[in-house]
């Protein structure tokens, strides 16, 4: 092809994105994030190599199980209060379509980037996708978040996702930065996969750490000699501060560190970080100690970008929380909050959150924190994992004692409701299939002034926020700014 | 008369993949409701068995690294005993990566063969990383009732001629997407792929394994009826996903 028929047919591709973007909005389709970017695609393939290469900034990738969308948020707006102008696949839509849709979006009807010397991508990618999009896309730097059990069913086992991005950080040119989570085995691991320079990150602060190895615990067992790892700290799932007594391997040091963690029953989440750029003190409006670790993956991706502290700590003071992820809405004289939950190690951390929550940093001679009302939306799309065996590996058992109102809904309602039968929480909780109907009586059910929890799986928080939309609360994701 | 079982659960903290805890808490509840007592020991590797000390058996499924690493141990450490359990009647609940394992042998798409217990006259062929892995709901009929679950597995399992399947499948693949059979039993042991996990939404299989460690140890095996509205209601669910076509692949 000559470069003119490549321009003109990039061109055309951008076009073709743009207006089916715009159709699919119109038509009430959805967000038109992932639509543009399959068309585009088909039109111009290699699009998204060819309209990457146009950042001036270059790009970067964040993936992982959970916390890329909160992470790769965090990053946009560290970007942004570096004086760059991110190109970021916002609503989640993770695979190379989405990635194309979001340059298609950035892109000037003659397929080109306008501003292009201050624009960064910042793209979230899915971990089978991971491969594809770093082929493609030539990043500055990828950073991992962590390695948990996520719809088997889609991804296959844990350790095949491992072995996937081996190969791809392998293949890499060794100009490309790898930031990695010290306190997860399976990511820490991934150094020796890798050819050039590597940032880790990881909590200092012990006084976080939990009992012991919850029930989901994946990487139990040493990579390199197969001896189960001891932990002389477990923070959540299996990460923490962890060796192998047989072989000697251990959690590396870490640039990255959070040295003191501060989470109140009220109010954001306070985090001491030192970095090879100064110390940061960050502040999160957020709850949960995995959102700790999105930060630290945020603040260690900007580090690895050279971005100075005095940004990092602006970019992350300016967050709020990515769509349907952690969201307050106030609705009929009650506050919803919704917290996305789509595997057994995120579940688990949002229920420990809810448990914690006004609980145990109260003294104890002052009354039992107060009932939690919750309503559990469980579906099973592809995007959300055919497979709902994974809720019996969540420990829904530490809610007993601290729920009011218990509600399942969602494809899966049965389910659902079944889990939390046998977790001996309420013999009879409330079963309502139509998720409409169930937030309508959840609601009711909810005391005036009160506060609903909602835990939705992933395609249940999208039917939330669309719910909500319509009995108008909020704007729909695709028209946040 | 206060009863009372015993129940070894293999290898918890590797063969734990499917939401397989699903099934203890299963059992431990609804053998509670009876006032029966149910005391379960975990065994890892290293642990040995007691074919004398048990009444029932659960062993889940693992990713291929851990199930080899069991493997190893099944075979030295526990599969004499475990063979003697399933001669004298020890109930036996083995899942997915379990049950490959209580068969003849595993052969991997690449490398030789894995051999296995021989509890089971069944073996499990991986036609390699290109084959289609069967995924997705499944409803089987087990003496005249369905059974529901998710299956998630490479391997083929086929059956010898002293086999017996442990169900028919209705919708899904069952051991190789093939002939029909789904799992396979021998005494008092069974294999299966479905997990989901298995027991919550079977309850009448849970409460038939319940019964026959019962009638093994007390010979008597009545167990009152439970409330189990909530168990049909996900039974049903689940067999309605299953038996409905999906419109994309």
């Amino acid at each position: 092809m000559t470069k003119a028929v490549a321009g003109v047919r990039t061109a055309a591709a951008v076009s073709t994105a743009k207006l089916a973007a715009a159709l699919s909005r119109r038509l009430g389709l959805g967000g038109g994030t992932a639509l543009p970017g399959l068309v585009a695609e088909a039109v111009a393939p290699g699009l998204a190599a060819h309209l990457a290469a146009e950042l001036g900034q270059g790009c970067l990738l964040v993936t992982g199980t959970n916390g890329k969308t909160t992470t790769a948020r965090l990053v946009r707006n560290i970007a942004r209060a570096a004086g760059c102008r991110p190109v970021h696949n916002g609503a989640g839509s993770n695979m190379m379509r989405g990635i194309t849709a979001a340059l298609s979006e950035a892109a000037d009807p003659q397929g080109h980037i306008p501003e292009r010397e201050r624009r960064l991508g910042v793209f979230e990618v899915d971990e089978a996708t991971l491969p594809e999009a770093a082929a493609a896309l030539g990043p500055r730097v990828i950073a991992f978040t962590n390695l948990f059990r996520d719809q088997l069913d889609r991804y296959g086992e844990v350790d095949s996702v491992a072995a996937l991005w081996r190969e791809a950080l392998a293949g890499l040119s060794p100009s490309v930065t790898v930031v990695l989570n010290a306190d997860d085995p399976g990511v820490a691991g991934l150094a020796d996969a890798c050819c050039g320079p590597t940032v880790f990150y990881g909590v200092a602060d012990t006084a976080c750490a939990v009992g012991g190895l919850e029930h989901a615990a994946d990487a139990r067992w040493c990579a390199a000699c197969g001896h189960e790892y001891a932990y002389s700290a477990v923070f959540y799932g299996h990460v923490g501060h962890w060796a192998c007594p047989a072989c000697g391997r251990s959690r590396p040091a870490a640039q990255v560190e959070a040295v003191r963690v501060e989470q109140p029953a009220v109010g954001p989440l306070s985090v001491l970080v030192s970095t090879p750029a100064g110390r940061l003190d960050l502040s999160l409006p957020l709850v949960g100690l995995y959102n700790v670790y999105n930060a630290l993956t945020a603040a260690a991706t900007g580090v690895a970008l050279g971005i100075g502290a005095a940004a990092i700590q602006g970019g992350v003071a300016s967050f709020t929380a990515a769509f349907g992820r952690q969201e307050r809405f106030d609705v009929r004289g009650r506050e919803v909050q919704t917290i996305l939950a789509k595997n057994p190690t995120g579940l688990n951390q949002v229920l420990r959150a809810l448990v914690a929550d006004g609980g145990r940093l109260k003294p104890s001679a002052t009354p039992e924190p107060e009932p939690k009302n919750l309503l559990f939306l469980l579906n099973d799309d592809i995007a959300d994992g055919r497979d709902v065996s994974w809720i019996w590996d969540v420990d829904f058992e530490m809610l007993a004692g601290h729920t009011g109102l218990l509600l399942a809904s969602g494809r899966r309602a049965a389910d659902m409701a079944l889990r939390l039968k046998y977790a001996g929480l309420d013999p009879d909780p409330v079963l309502e299939g139509n998720t409409e109907r169930a937030l309508a009586r959840a609601l009711s059910l909810t005391a005036e002034g009160g506060t609903l929890y909602v835990v939705p799986t992933y395609t249940a928080m999208l039917q939330v926020r669309r719910i909500l939309a319509r009995w108008g609360h909020r704007p729909q994701f695709w028209e946040e700014t | 008369m206060a009863f009372s079982l015993r129940l070894a659960h293999l290898y918890p903290k590797q063969m734990n993949l499917y939401g397989d805890r699903g099934n203890i808490l299963c059992l431990r509840r609804r053998c509670t409701a009876r006032g029966i007592e149910l005391a379960v020991d975990g065994l890892e590797v290293g642990e040995p068995l007691d074919p004398t000390g048990c009444d029932l058996i659960f062993i889940g499924g693992a990713q291929d690294r851990e199930q080899r690493r069991v493997a190893a141990d099944l075979l030295a450490a526990k599969g004499e005993a475990l063979r003697q359990a399933v001669d004298a009647g020890v109930v036996v609940l083995a899942v997915c990566g379990g049950y490959q394992l209580l068969g003849r042998y595993y052969r991997p798409a690449a490398g030789e063969d894995l051999p296995g217990l021989g509890i089971f006259d069944a073996w499990t062929v991986h036609p390699g990383p290109t084959a289609k892995r069967f995924i997705g709901n499944v409803v089987v009929r087990w003496q005249g009732v369905t059974l529901v679950g998710f299956e998630n597995h490479g391997g083929r399992t086929f059956l010898g001629p002293t086999a017996r399947p442990l169900a028919r499948v209705i919708a899904g693949y069952g051991n190789n997407g093939r002939d029909g059979t789904e799992g396979a039993m021998q005494a008092n042991a069974f294999g299966t792929y479905l997990h989901g996990s298995l027991l919550p939404k079977n309850p009448r299989f849970a409460d038939h394994l319940i019964g026959l460690a019962l009638a093994r140890k007390y010979g008597h095996s009545e167990l009152p009826p439970l409330d189990d509205t909530l168990e049909e209601r996900a039974h049903a669910e689940a067999v309605r996903l299953a038996v409905k076509k999906p419109i994309f692949g």
